[in-house]
Parts: C-alpha cells; sequence; structure tokens
C-alpha cells in the first residue's frame, strides 16, 4: 500500500482471525469464530488517531485552527499522542491535561511529540482531568478543546471509517466488542454496524479500576460522556483487571498478538458472547477492537512475573 | 438468601465502611429496600423517583442492569451485585 505521507495511512487495519481462541462447536452446531481487529496498526499505534484525525480536521474546517494555535485536551494516552503527532505536523502547540498515575511510556510518548502536560491529581482519575480541562479552557477562550468526550467528530470517525471497513471484512458479522470509554468507537461503529445489520450485537466492555480512580466529593459528581447513547448497546460489562490481564495474557499465548490491556478486557466480554452463542447452538462472527498493542503497558508490570503479582501491580494505575 | 453486594468507597458512610454487604430479595428493588433496612440512606443515594440515578451503575454479575430490567432484575442467592459511580475512567 502507498500513501503521501503518514496522516493518509490512517485506518483500513487488519481483521484477523483467533482460531485457537474460538471455541469448539458441537457437529452440526454453527461455527462461533472470534476475529480481533488490530488498531494497532494505526499511525501512532493506537484506534485513537481515527478520531483525533477527525476532531483537527473538523476544527480546520470550522477555522479554529492556524499554525500557532493551541489546542488544549483531557487525555492521560492514546488521544493525546495521536493529537500530539498531528499537531507537531501541523504546527499546532497541544497542551494535555492527565492523572498523575498513568504509565510513564505515555508521559515520553507525549513529551517526544512535543506535547506539554498538565497533571491532575490521581485520585479521582479522569474525571478531575476533565474538570481541570474544562475550567483551563473556560480561562483561555482562544485554547481550542476538541473534548473527545463530547466532540461528534470522534463518533463520526468510526461511523465513517471503523464501521465500514468491519462490515466490508466481515459481511457476517454478529457481534461488534469494544472498550467503552469516550464512548466514540462503540456509539460511531455501533450505529453504522445497526444501521446495515439490525439484528447485529454491540458489547461494550467497561474497565473497572482499583477504588482510587472512583474516589469522589459525592455520588452526584459522577460523569456520563456526552457522546454516550445508550440505546446504541445491546450489552455493557464491568471487566475486572484481573480478567483484562487474564486474556491480555490469553491473546499472546493462544493467538500470538501483543496486546494492550483494554484489548484484554474487550476479549473477555467477547469470550462472554461466544459461550453464550455455543450455548445457544447458534453460530457466532464476533469482532473484538484491539485498541492498541502492549507496548505501553510494559512498566506495569502487566506482562511479565505471575498473574497475581501483575494484578497487585496494577491496582491504583490506570491500564485503560 | 445472601447475594453479595459491593459497595464502592463513596458509599462506605452508609455501611460503617464495609466495602461488601450481603442482602435478600427477589429482584434489584427489594434487594435495595433490604438493604436501606440495615443500611439507613443507602437506597436514596443509588434510586430516584427516576429510577437508578444517573451517576450510579449497577451490575449483575458484571452485567450493567439498565440492559436486564433495571431495577426489576430479577436476582438470587451466589449472585453478585456490584455497584460504582460513572467516571470519565482511564486512559484515552
Amino acid at each position: 500500500m502507498r500513501y503521501e505521507n503518514v496522516l493518509d495511512s490512517l485506518g483500513h487495519t487488519p481483521l484477523v482471525g483467533l482460531p485457537r481462541l474460538s471455541p469448539p462447536v458441537p457437529a452440526g452446531a454453527g461455527d462461533v469464530r472470534l476475529w480481533a481487529k488490530l488498531e494497532d496498526r494505526n499511525p501512532t499505534g493506537s484506534v485513537k488517531d481515527r478520531a483525533a484525525f477527525y476532531m483537527i480536521a473538523q476544527a480546520e474546517k470550522e477555522g479554529l485552527l492556524q499554525p500557532g494555535s493551541v489546542i488544549l485536551e483531557p487525555t492521560s494516552g492514546n488521544t493525546g499522542i495521536s493529537l500530539a503527532m498531528v499537531s507537531r505536523l501541523r504546527g499546532y502547540r497541544l497542551i494535555v491535561v492527565m492523572p498523575e498515575n498513568t504509565s510513564t511510556e505515555r508521559r515520553q510518548l507525549l513529551r517526544m511529540y512535543g506535547a506539554e502536560i498538565i497533571g491532575s491529581p490521581a485520585a479521582g482519575g479522569s474525571n478531575e482531568a476533565v474538570r481541570v480541562a474544562k475550567q483551563l479552557a473556560a480561562e483561555h477562550p482562544d485554547w481550542v478543546m476538541l473534548y473527545q468526550y463530547g466532540n461528534e467528530a470522534n463518533a463520526r470517525a468510526h461511523y465513517e471509517t471503523t464501521g465500514p471497513e468491519i462490515l466490508e471484512d466481515l459481511p457476517s458479522i454478529t457481534h461488534f466488542v469494544a472498550g467503552l470509554g469516550t464512548t466514540g468507537t462503540l456509539m460511531g461503529a455501533g450505529r453504522y454496524l445497526r444501521e446495515h445489520k439490525p439484528d447485529i450485537k454491540i458489547v461494550a466492555a467497561e474497565p473497572r479500576y482499583g477504588e482510587l480512580v472512583y474516589g469522589l466529593r459525592n455520588i452526584d459528581e459522577g460523569f456520563v460522556p456526552e457522546l454516550y447513547d445508550e440505546s446504541v448497546l445491546t450489552t455493557r460489562f464491568s471487566v475486572s483487571s484481573a480478567d483484562a490481564l487474564r486474556r491480555t495474557r490469553q491473546f499472546i499465548d493462544a493467538e500470538g498478538i501483543f496486546a494492550g490491556i483494554s484489548a484484554g478486557g474487550a476479549l473477555h466480554a467477547g469470550l462472554g458472547m461466544a459461550a453464550k452463542a455455543v450455548d445457544a447452538g447458534e453460530r457466532a462472527d464476533i469482532v473484538v477492537l484491539v485498541a492498541d498493542g502492549g507496548w505501553k503497558y510494559l512498566s506495569t508490570g502487566a506482562y511479565s512475573g505471575t498473574l497475581e503479582e501483575a494484578e497487585s501491580d496494577l491496582e491504583g494505575q490506570l491500564w485503560a | 438468601m445472601a447475594i453479595e453486594v459491593r459497595i464502592p468507597t463513596i458509599l462506605r458512610t452508609y455501611t460503617d465502611g464495609a466495602k461488601q454487604v450481603e442482602g435478600a430479595g427477589s429482584t434489584l428493588d427489594e434487594l435495595f429496600t433490604d438493604l436501606d433496612g440495615r443500611h439507613g440512606g443507602l437506597r436514596e443515594r443509588l434510586v430516584d423517583d427516576k429510577g437508578l440515578r444517573r451517576f450510579v451503575n449497577v451490575y449483575l454479575n458484571d452485567e450493567d442492569v439498565r440492559f436486564l430490567s433495571g431495577l426489576d432484575t430479577p436476582v438470587k442467592d451466589v449472585d453478585t451485585v456490584t455497584v460504582l459511580p460513572a467516571v470519565a475512567g482511564g486512559d484515552r
């Protein structure tokens, strides 16, 4: 494949079968097959490239960005890295607000691309980063906050790219499973897939963190991304770090796929759906989205030592 | 009959600091009422006149009850109910 520049190489990521993770079925029953869409094969290595490129493109179209413009974003990882890369190429200045307890590779990558980092307190996780960013945006009206949690271009990126790619590669799809964060992937790809396959199951895998992340002053300080539309989902699972870790290692052991921990979470939900299909004697083609590779999580201990050690190392960290 | 209910940090003031309590009931609604009997005020933090509060998520065996039958979701012994506040979460 040839592209004029790296930004043009966005998307068109591989969909790979998972023959060893797919469950056996009784004779005569329809096949239950798992598939992984490898989003680490994007320009900066994650699914967020789609949202970031689209959000910046939309802001440029609206005349909000010129060389020298400041972009502000609450992001502890992939979105920031993606925005940082594009900002570098376009001459924008990127300021990211992120919790202090994210992995060191993350900060290194952001600084490498020239982003400036403002840390928010670890307790309260991304809620706090969002709050701090909104406050900064109010204090600096000339800064552009793309706001991935509410920006329609985020979901639209998936409606226009991720969803169509999946359907083209696997017209027989029955389930789409992805991590739930800003909800952009599930809302965008989910809407597209539902429009074309009304019976499809759209399944969210929501990471369940250690207690620190849920520390709030009161329960009404909670946060639901503005993009979130519950009606797009068929169901939503809360996945523990233990389960996500176990499945991340299974990705490597069974299929040789070095995936990030959120992909382990999505695989966990996907395997649950596969088991249900086998029990019901129904065929299934289940696509699990692998949001990124494992590189940024190596320092978390997730890929070395026993599962128990890995789990305890991950406690208090934001792994997805 | 004992259903295990996991309580988030923010609500442990109602459970004397316990991170896990036990309750009974054949639906989530009944379970919350049962818990309220021993942990007064807890139900009101979870439920308002429209149903489950907006920033409260409840999972039955890890599945979001808003996709089951909400407060009418049947529950039974050996089930685990997890209550979590809705958060922006982590790494995006």
